[in-house]
């Protein structure tokens, strides 16, 4: 499955990218983000959120949507 | 009646501003109000960018960046949130994106009720869902123009 992969504030800054297409072929979010870490070293103990149609998600759900977006903390306000 | 407001009201705001809330805007708003004769109470909240010190190098500027259409889904839900729990005949929400300087208005929350009662705790409220709900990340930008990521505490 291919997957869209977004990133956000920091995350982008240190992927230098803003989304990227990944080809998945697991099922949970920890096993996408073992992929994530091996294309970008640089994210490794860095503080994220995931989520899948626009809401949180823990590490252990089911990759179900095609984009996937990495968020740092808020600070908005 | 007030189910007909808010619906309007959740599909044609548009939350998001282009830098600076200018205080005409605010000023504005307010004006805006004057026809809706069953309000008694009106309460504001107004977020502003701060010149924190960080080792010596002062904030000059916030950066907003948002993940936008989750952003959307949040405001709508703290919307319907804060309409459940507190009896507001409205209320509008306004955050910038991309560059506000020190010194200027980032966040407008605006709640209004027939009386003062519900829109003091209603306006708390609604500020600390956003800063806990909504994927909006701040890079505050240092006179030197280095930077550092800004995370609501």
């Amino acid at each position: 499955m291919n997957i869209t992969v977004k990133y956000f504030g920091v995350l982008a800054e240190l992927t230098q990218c803003m989304e990227e297409t990944i080809v998945f072929t697991k099922s949970t979010v920890i096993e996408l983000l073992e992929v994530v870490y091996q294309k970008h070293p640089t994210l490794n103990g860095k503080n994220f959120k995931v989520a899948l149609n626009n809401e949180l998600v823990d590490m252990g759900t089911i990759v179900s949507e095609v984009e996937v977006a990495l968020l740092p903390p808020f600070s908005g306000g | 009646m007030k189910t007909l407001i808010r619906m309007k009201n959740n599909k044609k705001k548009s939350v998001f501003i282009d830098g600076a809330i200018s205080s005409a805007f605010i000023a504005d708003s307010i004006a805006k109000h004057q026809t809706k004769t069953s309000i008694g109470a009106h309460n504001i909240f107004l977020g502003q960018v701060r010149a924190d010190e960080v080792n010596g190098k002062k904030v000059s500027a916030i950066e907003y960046t948002t993940y936008e259409e989750m952003a959307n889904k949040k405001f709508h839900e703290i919307r319907e949130a804060t309409f459940e729990k507190y009896n507001l005949t409205c209320m509008h929400i306004y955050h910038s994106i991309g560059n506000v300087n020190a010194g200027e208005i980032c966040l407008f929350v605006f709640v209004s009720a027939t009386r003062r009662k519900e829109v003091f705790p209603a306006i708390e409220f609604v500020v600390n869902e956003i800063k806990a709900q909504v994927p909006i990340f701040g890079k505050e930008v240092f006179e030197d123009e280095s930077h550092q990521w800004k995370s609501n505490t």
